[in-house]
C-alpha cells in the first residue's frame, strides 16, 4: 500500500515534468512546478521517516511492467528509507529555492521537463528490487541530470562538462551491468531477493565488488573517477548542483552499498575488500581537499569538495568490510554509523554550500572568488548560512560534520585488533589522510568564505549586490538548522540510523543512545569515548555570552568607526587584498608542488621598464594526465587509422565482411 | 555527583582563566631574564587586559558583524576547551562532554573564526596571516590527532581524565610510542601557540609574523578578549602535556579539600616549570623561514604517525 502511494507520487513527478515542456510559457509555470516538487518530495520525505522510524518489516511490490519475464519489482526496506530521507529533503529544499531562483533562470524551458524527471529518478533508484528496473532508473536519473548539466548549453566549458559526464556515466553503468550480470550468474536471476538467496563463488564476488567500486564510485566521484564530476556538478543551474552533488552521490553511495553490502552480503567478505575501499577512499579524501583548494571558481571548489567526502564516507564503508570480514559485527556497526552518518550529514551542508552560491550567482553573476569579496555587508543572511555550512563541513564543534568525522576516528582506533598485516599499516595511514584532509578542510572553507564574503569588493558586480529572495533563504536556513540540530542531538540520528545499520551488519547495531544522561553520544560503552554537542554547544554560548555582557557592563561598549590600520599603510585599493590564489599559495607551496607539480614563475621587467611583474603559476592535474589523456590519446589514434575504412568501395566492403565471417567461424570451431 | 565536584569543576574554569594572564606574563619575564633585561612584572599582562578592555574600539570601516562577534566566539570555543583538560583534578562531572578529538577540534574552531577575522577588514597583513596560519594548522592538526591516536591506543579511551589515570597506573612503562607522542605535542604547541621558531610573539612589523598579522586591525576589548585567549591556549597546551605526560599528584575524584590545594598547588608549580623550560627554548633558538615551517611540523606529523604505526603493528606480538 504504502509503496503503491510511493509509485504514485513518482508518477506526479514524472507528470510534472512532463507539464514542465508547457510551463516557461505560462505566467506562473516555474513556481506551480517546484512547488508540486517541493509537495511532492516533502510527503516522501515524511513517509519515507515514518517507515524507518517505525522500524517495520520491508515491503514488496511486483507490477507486470518492464522485462515480460521479470516484471518490475519494488521493494522499500530501513536502507532505502534512508536514503529516501535523503534524496527527499535535499529535493524539497532545492524546490524550495527553486521557487525564488528560478524566476533568474534565462532559458527555464530547458531545466523544467527535467528537474522533477531527475528527481524521480533517484527515488526509483532507492526502490528498485531488481537489475533491470535499478539500471533503468539509474539510466534514467544520468540522462536528466546530463539534460541539466547542458541546461547553459552555449558555453564551450558546459559542453565538454556534459560530453565527459555521458562517458564517464557510460562507463559507470557498463561496471554496474556486468556487475548485476555476474550477481545473476548462469540462471539469470535479475531479481534482487534471487541474488541475496544465490551464494556467488569467491573470485566472482571479488570481481563484482571491483566492479560495484567502478560503477558506483565513477558516479560518485572517487579518485581516479572523478574528471567529470568538478566541471558537471557546477554547470548546471545551482539548485540542480546542490541536488547533484548533495544527493545524486549519495544514490552512487547507495548503489554500493546495495550490492556489496547486502547483495553480496557482508558475510562473504574478504578482508583485502575492505582495504582496497580504505585506500580508495583515503586517496580520494586528500586528493579531493587539495584540488578543491586549487580552485578558485566557488562551485568547482564545492563541487571538487564532494569528491573528499566521498572520501571520507568510503573510509567509513571500507573500515566496516573489513571489520565484517573478521567477523567483528559491534565495530563494523560503528564504522557504518559513521559512515551512514556522513552521506546524511554532506547531504545538509553541500546542498546549503551550493544553494549559498547559487545566490551569490544571481547576486552578482560572478562564480570566480578573484571577482567576489565583501559580501557579507550586501548579503548578511546568505552569508550566515554559508558560514554556518562551511564550519560545518570544517567539522567543526557543535555542527554535525564534526560527528560523522570523530565517529570515523573512534572506529579507525577500534581497529588495532584487525589481525590482517596489511590492514594493520593500512588503517593508521588512512587515518593520518583522514585528519590531514579534515584540516586541509578547515583551510579551504576560510578561503571560500573569507575570499567570497569578507574584505572588499574585488569588482563593481561585489559591490552592488543585493540580498536574495526569501524563498531561496527560507531553504538556505532550513538547512542550516539541521545543521546545527544533527550536531548538538546525534544521538537520535545514530537512533534513526540502527536499522539501516542492523539490516546490512547481520542485526548487529549500536546501542541506543536516547537514554543516555544529557543525550551525549556513546557509541563504544561506558568505559570508551564519549561527545556531547549539547553540551558543548551550551557551554560556548554562556561563556561568549557571558563574556559580552561583563566586559560591554563594566569595561566599555564604546564603538568608533576609522580607517583600517594595515600597520600604518592603508591602501585604498581592493587589489592590495589577499585573493584565492594568493591565501593558498602556502599550502600549494607545501603539497602542490609534490602532487600538481606545482611551479611558480616570476617574471621581473628590467628597470625603467614599466610593465607589470608577473607570477605565473603552472600546476599540472596528475590523474588527467597519466590516466586520461593517454587514454585519449590512444583512442584518436586507433580511430584515426580506422578512418581509413571509412572511405573504401563496396567490394572491398563485401570482403571484409567475408573475412571476418571466415575468422569468426573459424575461430569457433577451434573453441569447440 | 556530590555537590563539590562541580565546585571543584567550577573552579578549574576559573583557575585557567585567572592563571593563563600569569603564566604568559612569567614566561615573557623569565625571557626577559635570560636575555639579561628587568623585563615588565609577570603580572603586566593583567594590567594590559584591564586597560584594554576600559579602552574604546576602533573598528576599521569595512569590518562587518563578523569581525565583532569573532573574540567572543574565539574566546569562548578556547575556554570550553582549555577547562576540559583535567589541571588538577580528574573525574570531574562534565570530563564526558568531551573527548580529546573534540577538544582538538574546539581549538580547530578558534582557529576558523581567528583566520576569518583576519581576512574580514580586507588588508594584506590580515590575509598573509590567516593563510599562513591556516598553512600550520593543516599539518599541525594531523599530528596533533596522531598524537591522539597513539595516547588512545594505550589507554583505550579518548577521554582525557581516563588516559591520564592508565598514565598513573604502573603497565605504562618505558614506550617508544609515547616518546614520539611527546615530541609531537611539543611541536605541535610550539607551532599552535606561534611561539619561536614557528611565529614570534614579540614582533610587529615584520613579514614573518603570522599570529600578529591575523589580529593586527583588532582593538580595546576584541583586542584584550584575543589577548586572553591566546594566553589560555598556552595554559591549555601546557595543561595537556602535564595531564598526559606529567600527571602526577592530580588529586582524583571524590578526594577531600586539603588534597584538592594540594594538588592545584603542584599543578602551578607544573605550569611554573613549563613556563621556564619554554622561555629556555625560545631564547636558545632563532625562527625558522615560513617555509621551513612545513618540514618541522612534517616531522612531528611523521613522528605521530610512526607512533601510532608501532602500536598498530606491536598489538599482535
Amino acid at each position: 500500500m504504502l509503496l503503491t502511494l510511493l509509485l504514485v507520487l513518482l508518477l506526479v513527478l514524472l507528470a510534472a515534468g512532463g507539464y514542465g515542456t508547457v510551463a516557461p510559457a505560462r505566467p506562473q509555470g516555474s513556481r506551480y512546478l517546484y512547488g508540486v516538487s517541493l509537495a511532492v518530495c516533502t510527503v516522501l520525505l515524511l513517509l519515507a521517516l515514518a517507515h524507518l522510524l517505525s522500524g517495520r518489516e520491508p515491503l514488496h511490490l511486483s507490477l507486470p511492467l518492464g522485462l515480460p519475464w521479470l516484471g518490475l519489482h519494488l521493494r522499500l526496506d530501513a536502507l532505502s528509507a534512508f536514503f529516501l530521507v535523503v534524496v527527499n529533503l535535499g529535493g524539497a529544499v532545492a524546490s524550495l529555492f527553486g521557487l525564488g531562483y528560478g524566476a533568474h533562470e534565462r532559458e527555464p524551458e530547458r531545466v523544467l521537463p527535467f528537474y522533477p524527471a531527475f528527481l524521480a529518478g533517484m527515488n526509483l533508484v532507492l526502490l528498485a528490487d531488481d537489475a533491470f528496473a535499478f539500471l533503468f532508473a539509474w539510466e534514467f536519473m544520468s540522462i536528466s541530470s546530463w539534460a541539466l548539466v547542458m541546461a547553459h548549453h552555449r558555453e564551450p566549458a558546459n559542453l565538454r562538462a556534459g560530453y565527459l559526464y555521458l562517458v564517464m556515466a557510460c562507463f559507470g553503468t557498463l561496471a554496474l551491468l556486468l556487475a548485476f550480470g555476474l550477481l545473476a550468474g548462469v540462471d539469470g536471476g535479475y531479481g534482487f531477493a534471487a541474488m541475496r538467496a544465490s551464494q556467488t563463488p569467491p573470485a566472482l564476488a571479488a570481481l563484482v565488488l571491483v566492479l560495484a567500486l567502478l560503477g558506483a564510485g565513477s558516479k560518485a566521484g572517487l579518485v581516479p573517477l572523478h574528471v567529470w564530476l568538478p566541471l558537471a556538478h557546477p554547470a548546471a543551474p545551482s539548485h540542480v548542483s546542490a541536488l547533484m552533488s548533495g544527493v545524486m552521490t549519495k544514490v552512487a553511495v547507495y548503489g554500493f552499498i546495495r550490492i556489496v553490502f547486502d547483495l553480496l552480503g557482508g558475510e562473504s567478505a574478504v578482508w583485502w575488500w575492505g582495504g582496497l575501499v580504505l585506500a580508495a577512499g583515503g586517496v580520494t579524501a586528500v586528493l579531493g581537499v587539495l584540488y578543491a583548494l586549487m580552485q578558485h571558481d566557488l562551485k568547482r571548489l564545492l563541487a571538487y569538495h564532494t569528491v573528499e567526502n566521498i572520501g571520507i564516507i568510503f573510509i567509513g564503508l571500507g573500515l566496516a568490510l573489513a571489520f565484517q570480514a573478521n567477523l567483528m559485527y559491534f565495530n563494523a556497526a560503528l564504522a557504518l554509523t559513521a559512515a551512514l552518518f556522513h552521506v546524511l550529514n554532506h547531504s545538509l551542508f553541500k546542498s546549503l554550500l551550493f544553494l549559498g552560491a547559487g545566490a551569490v550567482l544571481t547576486a552578482t553573476g560572478e562564480r570566480d572568488m578573484e571577482r567576489l569579496g565583501g559580501l557579507i555587508h550586501r548579503m548578511p543572511h546568505t552569508a550566515l548560512a554559508f558560514l554556518i555550512g562551511s564550519a560545518a563541513i570544517s567539522a567543526l564543534p557543535p555542527l554535525n560534520g564534526f560527528v560523522s568525522e570523530w565517529m570515523t576516528f573512534q572506529a579507525i582506533l577500534n581497529s588495532p585488533e584487525l589481525p590482517q598485516w596489511l590492514l594493520k599499516f593500512l588503517v593508521p595511514a588512512v587515518g593520518a589522510l583522514l585528519a590531514l584532509s579534515a584540516a586541509l578542510a578547515a583551510a579551504c572553507f576560510v578561503k571560500a568564505f573569507g575570499i567570497t564574503f569578507l574584505g572588499r569588493p574585488r569588482s563593481p558586480a561585489a559591490a552592488d549586490a543585493g540580498e536574495t529572495d526569501r524563498f531561496s533563504l527560507s531553504a538556505m536556513f532550513a538547512l542550516a538548522g539541521l545543521c546545527l540540530l544533527a550536531g548538538v542531538l546525534p544521538g537520535l540520528v545514530v537512533d534513526g540510523l540502527g536499522p539501516v545499520v542492523g539490516l546490512l551488519n547481520g542485526g548487529a547495531r549500536l546501542t541506543d543512545q536516547y537514554h543516555q544522561p544529557w543525550l551525549t553520544l556513546v557509541p563504544v560503552g561506558p568505559l570508551k569515548s564519549s561527545y556531547n554537542g549539547l553540551l558543548v554547544m551550551l557551554f560556548m554560548a554562556v561563556s561568549g555570552v557571558a563574556a559580552a555582557l561583563l566586559i560591554h557592563r563594566f569595561a566599555s561598549s564604546a564603538v568608533r568607526r576609522g580607517p583600517a590600520w594595515d600597520c600604518g599603510f592603508p591602501d585604498a585599493s581592493p587589489a592590495t587584498q589577499y585573493t584565492a590564489g594568493s591565501f593558498a599559495q602556502p599550502i600549494r607551496r607545501v603539497f602542490g608542488s609534490l602532487v600538481f607539480q606545482a611551479r611558480e614563475r616570476v617574471t621581473m621587467p628590467p628597470p625603467g621598464d614599466l610593465r607589470p611583474a608577473r607570477l605565473e603559476v603552472e600546476l599540472h592535474d596528475p590523474v588527467w594526465e597519466r590516466a586520461y589523456a593517454p587514454i585519449a590519446a590512444a583512442v584518436i589514434a586507433v580511430s584515426t587509422r580506422a578512418n581509413v575504412l571509412q572511405y573504401l568501395t563496396i567490394r572491398r566492403y563485401l570482403s571484409l565482411v567475408f573475412g571476418a565471417l571466415v575468422v569468426l567461424l573459424l575461430g569457433m570451431a577451434l573453441w569447440r | 555527583m556530590a555537590l563539590i565536584d562541580y565546585l571543584v569543576q567550577g573552579g578549574q574554569m576559573l583557575l585557567v582563566l585567572m592563571l593563563a594572564p600569569l603564566l604568559t606574563g612569567w614566561v615573557r619575564w623569565v625571557k626577559a631574564r635570560l636575555l639579561r633585561r628587568r623585563g615588565p612584572s609577570p603580572l603586566q599582562p593583567y594590567r594590559d587586559l584591564v586597560k584594554l578592555s576600559r579602552k574604546e574600539v576602533v573598528l576599521a570601516e569595512s569590518a562587518s558583524w563578523l569581525f565583532r562577534i569573532a573574540p567572543y566566539l574565539i574566546f569562548a570555543a578556547l575556554w570550553v576547551a582549555a577547562s576540559l583538560v583535567p589541571t588538577f583534578a580528574g573525574g570531574l562531572p562534565f570530563s564526558w562532554t568531551a573527548d580529546l578529538i573534540a577538544i582538538v577540534a574546539l581549538l580547530g574552531t578558534a582557529r576558523f573564526f581567528l583566520a576569518l577575522a583576519g581576512l574580514d577588514v580586507g588588508t594584506s597583513f590580515g590575509g598573509i596571516g590567516s593563510s599562513r596560519e591556516m598553512m600550520i594548522a593543516s599539518l599541525a592538526e594531523p599530528a596533533m590527532l596522531m598524537m591522539v591516536f597513539t595516547l588512545s591506543l594505550l589507554a583505550g579511551t579518548t577521554e582525557l581524565s581516563a588516559v591520564a589515570r592508565f598514565m598513573l597506573t604502573a603497565d605504562v612503562g618505558l614506550r617508544v610510542s609515547l616518546a614520539l607522542a611527546l615530541l609531537a605535542l611539543v611541536i605541535v604547541a610550539i607551532a599552535e601557540n606561534a611561539r619561536i621558531p614557528v611565529d614570534n610573539p614579540a614582533t610587529h612589523l615584520e613579514l614573518t609574523m603570522v599570529h600578529e598579522a591575523m589580529v593586527l586591525e583588532y582593538s580595546g576589548r576584541h583586542l584584550a578578549l584575543i589577548e586572553l585567549s591566546s594566553s589560555l591556549k598556552l595554559v591549555l597546551y601546557l595543561s595537556l602535556v602535564a595531564c598526559i605526560f606529567a600527571p602526577w599528584g592530580m588529586a582524583s575524584a571524590g578526594a577531600g579539600s586539603a588534597a584538592y590545594g594540594y594538588a592545584a598547588v603542584i599543578y602551578v608549580a607544573k605550569l611554573a616549570l613549563g613556563g621556564v623550560l619554554l622561555a629556555l627554548f625560545e631564547s636558545s633558538i632563532a625562527k625558522m623561514r615560513v617555509f621551513r615551517v612545513d618540514q618541522f611540523l612534517g616531522a612531528a606529523l611523521m613522528l605521530g604517525l610512526l607512533g601510532a604505526l608501532l602500536l598498530f603493528v606491536s598489538r599482535s606480538l
